[in-house]
């Protein structure tokens, strides 16, 4: 296993590899709610994709079923080779391999900065304490914050926080990272570090996958975008295409409403 | 704010008399007991009540108290007529409410595991020892006070458990049931939320029941009924079975306790420690139970304190706690009539153990929450 941030970012980029993330035909119903229908999307490996939609689209719910936060009832979702299924031991297999950072960023106010990042990768990856920690401060370092480690995560920032869990989520040293909003709760001068922080994780390679609504963050770094509403892919293509020229009615509004409320 | 250098300059306002004070203690007695003549006049009339009441408990505790009498000759104390303590009884039978019937040339060793007790909740309660061998200490320092109590070896005489009794019973009985009800308790409030419906269905029943069962009637079973159910010739003892029904009672309450916590806690927390990977039993040692129990801290002490006191309940089947023992004491006609004493005596030894466990919560509380969000 790879000791530092570079060595295991470095490792990423596989570009024969199969691909990173396979949905197909994925239904799932919250009671009598339709909440994903048929949805088929394909992940490569290091491909970078921005989900977004209106309030309420199942992008969370689609994301979350990727890491089995939530499950699926019918087709198929099948993550670095592993299908998703009832088994315990595939499932424990993928969410090591799949890093996930949230809205309410969810750190474990009980532990140091420290021990936030370490706590995985020392009782689910069995690292040595030292070792971990030596991971743990490197990711800090990427994610600009070495200085707060000892330091308790209600004593910091929004921002700093959540660039946290990204490290957090980093230190699993993840081949897949799933972001749902990171900067939604965020305050706009916030906002820019997050997302500073994000770019610099794409650049290296990794494989992500991210519900957001900046769509200066999607131009810059999104190889694709994918547009959902009422729980179905309703468009999706390159950032250039599906802004510039959308080609349904239901993404031409939901642009036209995210411009105003920019 | 910072925005005034853009404006014109402000003309300075005169200079004011500085406020009346409202600090220091005549300004809080001006602002808190003499606000108006309603509030001067209760304050008046109930520090009336307490220095009256106070000067005549000193009288009687103190100035007009006979402190010892020769050899059991009480009439200088009935000669007070009740305007003066008579703490000769508990000079006199001191080391019988503490220690009940246990042989009088062996007591040194119930005196030895009250403070072991003792020490052992002050070594419990310094962060610092917060260790995994503070487990090993605790099984230590309980076995050497089951080889104390009974004796047997070491040259130490055999005390059967019917001659045990005072605050070591109350003491045995208080840190064995939470030591025990704890753990039993976090795992049934676990089992109350746990998906598998079977395990869920058994901790509500057991909740339920005991829960709907007062501890008096608890213990009659363990003390009456249970040993009905036991084949001829076998018999278990009789301190053990209160404790088990005070384990099973106490745990039904404290599980409740726990549950509030966990389901104080947020969905969130859940979430990242189930993206992260973590086992179940890892969620719940490392993320779930740290926040849940913390956050439940002064109900948790709370219903210690209830179960520290209610141990007192087993002298109605007949086991020689700390109350049962001071309760003995006066029944000899000399000392009859000296109950206060007694229970003041007694109710003293409850307030210190309980007070201390108070005082403790309120500052791990204080220690634990100071850096959270
Ligand atoms: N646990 C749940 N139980 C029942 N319904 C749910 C649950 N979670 C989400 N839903 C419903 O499923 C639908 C999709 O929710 P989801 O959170 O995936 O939307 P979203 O696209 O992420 O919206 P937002 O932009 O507001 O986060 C919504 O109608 C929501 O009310
Ligand atoms: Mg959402």
């Amino acid at each position: 296993m790879s000791a530092t941030a570079e060595a295991h970012l470095a490792s990423l980029a596989r570009p024969d590899a199969p691909p990173a993330i396979v949905m197909d035909k994925v239904n799932k119903w919250f009671g009598s709610l339709h909440v994903l229908r048929d949805v088929t999307l394909n992940v490569g490996n290091g491909e970078r994709v921005v989900i977004c939609g209106p309030s309420g689209s199942g992008k969370s719910t689609l994301i979350r079923c990727i890491n089995r936060l939530e499950q699926h009832q019918e087709g198929r979702i099948i993550v670095e080779g592993n299908e998703l299924t009832d088994d315990l031991r595939s499932l424990d297999a993928i969410r090591r391999e799949v890093g996930m950072v949230f809205q309410s960023f969810n750190l474990f106010p009980h532990l140091t900065i420290l021990e936030n990042c370490t706590l995985a990768p020392i009782w689910v990856r069995k690292t040595p304490k030292a070792e971990a920690e030596a991971l743990a401060m490197s990711y800090l370092e990427r994610v600009k914050i070495p200085e707060q480690a000892k330091k308790y995560p209600g004593q910091l920032s929004g921002g700093q926080q959540q660039r946290v869990a990204i490290a957090r989520a980093l230190c699993m040293q993840p081949k897949i990272m799933l972001f749902d909003e990171p900067t939604s709760a965020l305050d706009p001068e916030m906002i820019k570090e997050v997302l500073d922080t994000m770019v610099g994780l794409a650049d290296s390679g990794m494989t992500m996958v991210c519900v957001t609504h900046e769509m200066g963050f999607a131009r810059q770094v999104a190889d694709r975008v994918v547009f959902m509403d009422r729980g179905e892919i309703v468009e999706s293509g390159t950032p250039t295409e599906m802004f510039e020229t959308p080609k349904t009615d239901r993404l031409r509004l939901f642009l036209s409403q995210i411009l105003r409320g920019h | 704010m910072s925005d005034i250098t853009a404006g014109p300059v402000p003309t300075p306002t005169a200079s004011r008399r500085a406020p009346i004070s409202t600090t220091g203690p005549w300004a809080w007695a001006r602002a808190n007991l003499f606000s108006g003549w309603a509030s001067t006049a209760v304050t008046l009339l109930l520090a009336y009540f307490i220095i009256t009441w106070a000067l005549g408990f000193i009288d009687w505790a103190f100035v007009n108290a006979i402190w010892s009498v020769p050899n059991n000759q009480t009439q200088a104390c009935r000669d007070l007529k009740g305007v003066g303590a008579c703490w000769a009884v508990i000079t006199e039978k001191h080391r019988f409410i503490l220690f009940g019937t246990y042989p009088y040339e062996e007591q040194w060793r119930p005196l030895l595991v009250c403070l072991l007790f003792i020490g052992l909740y002050i070594v419990s309660a310094m962060r610092r020892f917060w260790r995994a061998e503070l487990g090993l200490i605790w099984i230590v320092t309980l076995a050497v006070i089951g080889v104390l109590m009974w004796g047997g070896v070491l040259s130490m005489s055999f005390v059967p458990q019917e001659r045990w009794g005072g605050l070591p019973i109350t003491l045995i009985l208080s840190t064995f049931g939470i030591a025990f009800a704890f753990p039993l308790s976090i795992l049934v409030a676990l089992g109350r939320r746990s998906k598998m419906p079977a395990i869920k269905m058994i901790c509500i029943v057991y909740v339920e029941l005991i829960r709907g069962v007062p501890l008096i009637s608890l213990l009659f079973m363990a003390s009456v009924m249970f040993p009905l159910f036991l084949p001829d010739g076998m018999n278990i003892d009789k301190l053990l079975r209160a404790q088990v029904a005070i384990i099973l009672f106490a745990a039904a309450y404290l599980a409740e306790v726990v549950r509030a916590g966990l389901q104080a806690l947020p969905k969130g927390q859940y979430e990242a420690a189930d993206a992260m990977g973590l086992s179940y039993w890892q969620k719940t040692g490392l993320i779930v139970l740290p926040q849940a129990l913390r956050t439940v801290i002064p109900p948790l002490v709370n219903t210690f304190i209830g179960f520290f006191k209610d141990t007192s309940l087993v002298l109605i089947i007949g086991i020689f706690d700390l109350l049962t023992a001071g309760k003995t004491a006066i029944v000899e006609p000399a000392w009859q009539g000296f109950g206060v004493e007694v229970y003041i005596f007694i109710a003293l030894i409850y307030f210190c153990f309980c007070f201390a466990m108070s005082r403790y919560s309120q500052s791990l509380e204080a220690t634990l929450n100071n850096r959270r969000r």
